[in-house]
């Protein structure tokens, strides 16, 4: 149930994209069809599902104050937690580099298709994003950390995908005045569908 | 030697994580007592904050000496637990979640410049985005509350943010927490309303409900093992 | 290019914020008040100007297929000791911006002129690009809060700038712009208005 409601809330009320602006650069660039952003948002969903936990079990095994006491009470005193940026951006990363191998190898298909996005997914800011809100938010175990996980990789895939198709209409339909078109609209557009999201600020399940 | 090698890219990347790696080890450690302190100092703030205290900056360590006579830490029966660790160092946010018969709690008397007491406790909870913490201070009678301060993480500012604001916190000024020589924590409705027995509250932030929620729920969790505390108080 | 359009380019022409469309994720949320707005346009500063002028000094020993993992520690390295320092100096600011701090990391201008102009450059000019475009997120991050401050508190700074008087003829602030979308909207404008003189940057 708390599983439940959190999954919800990291969609639409944690929305990374509506709430925080988060992974906003690539959000921008690639949100111009909505075939190539339901393909981003996939590969951004698969990351955040996959980094928060392992960023999580090193934020309580490793990084943590008093986290290495599992090792040796020796280490009561040792706090790590100034090196956590440095590690998560290095899981980050370097998952994103396997991935990419992986894929590669066993689904070219797949790669095709995706294989375009995943080096950018390195830089983007909601994964990180989700990492650093695991560890602020002090998440009770490694199930909460894949449910928060998923639910913002979801809500990011929602967003991109419900803007794209906006500005897939918009640029056949509309007469947008010159300046603002392109990116001007889809600031505008973004920012009117987080006030729509804000009516899901009191969801509890 | 080939740049595009795997042992040289190996070598590389060793290097380097071992020069930055040392970078902030360095960094970390020669800051660390500045920041421990800004830490201390920032908790010290927000105890005096709980008396109608708000030091100058700079000031703060030698007001929380000044105004903060004693630390100590009760059981739930309120007896002065000796030996214990020190009321300052107390995890309020670990203890708020054990049972009320295992809890440390933390008590800081305050001496004011008129010479009345003020006991100050703390309290932790949770919002509708993190944590919620504050300080509830109250008069030597044990019942009159006579400061608070509440703080939060990331609340929605304009709306569950509002209640570290003063127009929230002075509604608790001269509320009661002893009714009929009986322990009640002081409740949080949505404006208009009332509560069903007889305790006295305050009007929770419209807009804000999940995080008066919040307010109310630590204010009863974290008070009411003080209960025989504040009963003594009255007593006496 | 000469090490002057460098430096002033990102101002305005190829401002990395509006034009670019760099930077804008960790940017926005701490647009609220004025204050942190500064200090973390100063951080990124700081930031985008020492990584860049480190991977120019290393860049012909970076073996290529490592290249975004290398950079990415250096801008961390960066980044920690930055916030280290805000949490020992200035610790009240460093507490409002949270985790966005950390969040410059990703932060694509970053990341962005690293690949475009660090690898390629000496130093000196990968500095003043650096400083440049640090100078040119800044300029946006600080019009962006002004508006949201002044007309969502009505304070600048934390300073009481709307008059009593205001709120005693009935005047209110507006409660919309401390909320997130209303960053995006304020830079929407912001793009608006620059590409109105601009005619060169309108798009189709």
């Amino acid at each position: 149930m708390e599983n439940l409601n959190l999954f919800i809330r990291s969609i639409f009320v944690d929305n990374m994209i509506f709430a925080y602006f988060l992974g906003m650069c690539s959000f921008i660039a690639v949100s111009k069809n909505v075939k190539t952003a339901f393909g981003l948002g996939i590969a951004v969903t698969f990351m955040l599902t996959v980094t928060l936990p392992v960023n999580y079990l090193l934020n309580t095994y490793v990084l943590s104050p008093a986290a290495l006491t599992w090792l040796s009470p020796d280490f009561a005193d040792v706090d790590l937690s100034f090196l956590s940026l440095i590690v998560f951006i290095a899981v980050i990363a370097s998952m994103t580099q396997l991935v990419e191998m992986v894929v590669e190898k066993y689904a070219p298909a797949l790669y095709a298709s995706l294989g375009i996005f995943l080096p950018l997914i390195a830089v983007n800011c909601a994964i990180l994003g989700g990492s650093l809100f695991m560890q602020q938010r002090g998440f009770a175990n490694t199930g909460t950390a894949v449910v928060a996980g998923l639910g913002w990789g979801i809500g990011w895939l929602l967003a991109i995908t419900a803007v794209a198709a906006i500005r897939e209409r918009i640029a056949q339909y509309s007469n947008i005045p010159a300046p603002l078109r392109g990116v001007g609209i889809t600031f505008i557009i973004t920012a009117l569908m987080g006030v729509a999201f804000m009516s899901f600020l009191g969801i509890k399940i | 030697m080939n740049r595009q090698g795997n042992l040289y890219t190996i070598i590389y990347i060793v290097a380097l994580v071992v020069v930055v790696g040392a970078a902030l080890a360095f960094t970390s450690i020669s800051l660390k007592d500045r920041q421990q302190a800004n830490v201390e100092a920032d908790k010290m703030a927000q105890i005096l904050a709980s008396v109608q205290i708000t030091p100058e900056p700079g000031q703060v360590i030698d007001d929380y000496k000044r105004f903060i006579t004693d630390t100590y830490c009760v059981d739930m029966q309120g007896n002065r637990i000796e030996g214990a660790t020190a009321a300052f160092d107390v995890d309020v946010d670990a203890q708020s979640k054990e049972a009320p018969d295992k809890r440390l709690l933390p008590v800081y008397e305050c001496t004011l410049d008129d010479g009345s007491v003020k006991y100050i406790m703390p309290m932790y909870g949770a919002g509708l985005w993190g944590p919620i913490w504050g300080y509830i201070s109250v008069d030597a009678d044990g019942s009159t509350i006579y400061g608070t301060y509440f703080a939060h993480q990331g609340e929605t500012p304009g709306l569950g943010a509002e209640i570290e604001k003063p127009k929230f916190r002075e509604q608790f000024d001269g509320k009661h927490l002893i009714k009929n020589g009986a322990f009640v924590p002081v409740a949080v409705v949505k404006h208009g309303l009332a509560p069903q027995g007889n305790e006295d509250y305050v009007d929770g932030i419209s807009g804000g409900t999940i995080t008066s929620k919040g307010v109310g729920a630590m204010i009863d969790n974290c008070l009411s093992p003080y209960s025989s505390f504040l009963e003594n108080l009255q007593a006496k | 290019m000469s090490n002057k359009e460098v430096f002033f380019n990102p101002f305005s022409k190829s401002n990395p914020v509006i034009v670019q469309i760099l930077g804008i994720c960790s940017a926005l949320a701490v647009t609220v008040k004025l204050e942190p707005a500064i200090v973390m346009g100063l951080s990124v500063i700081a930031v985008l100007a020492f990584s860049n002028v480190i991977i120019s000094l290393i860049r012909n020993t970076i073996p290529t297929n490592i290249r975004i993992i290398v950079q990415l520690v250096i801008v961390a390295g960066l980044v920690v000791i930055v916030s280290q320092l805000l949490q020992a100096y200035a610790y009240n600011v460093n507490k409002q911006l949270s985790v966005f701090i950390g969040l410059i990391i990703t932060n694509c201008i970053l990341m962005g002129r690293l690949e475009a102009f660090a690898m390629a450059n000496r130093p000196w000019p990968s500095f003043l690009d650096g400083v440049g475009n640090g100078i040119g997120y800044a300029i946006i991050l600080i019009i962006v809060a002004f508006f949201r401050e002044l007309l969502g508190s009505g304070t600048l700074l934390g300073f009481q700038v709307v008059p009593q008087s205001f709120y005693d003829a009935g005047y209110v602030n507006n409660g919309l712009m401390i909320l997130p979308p209303m960053a995006l909207i304020v830079v929407a404008c912001i793009i608006w208005v620059h590409r109105s003189f601009n005619k060169d940057l309108q798009e189709k």
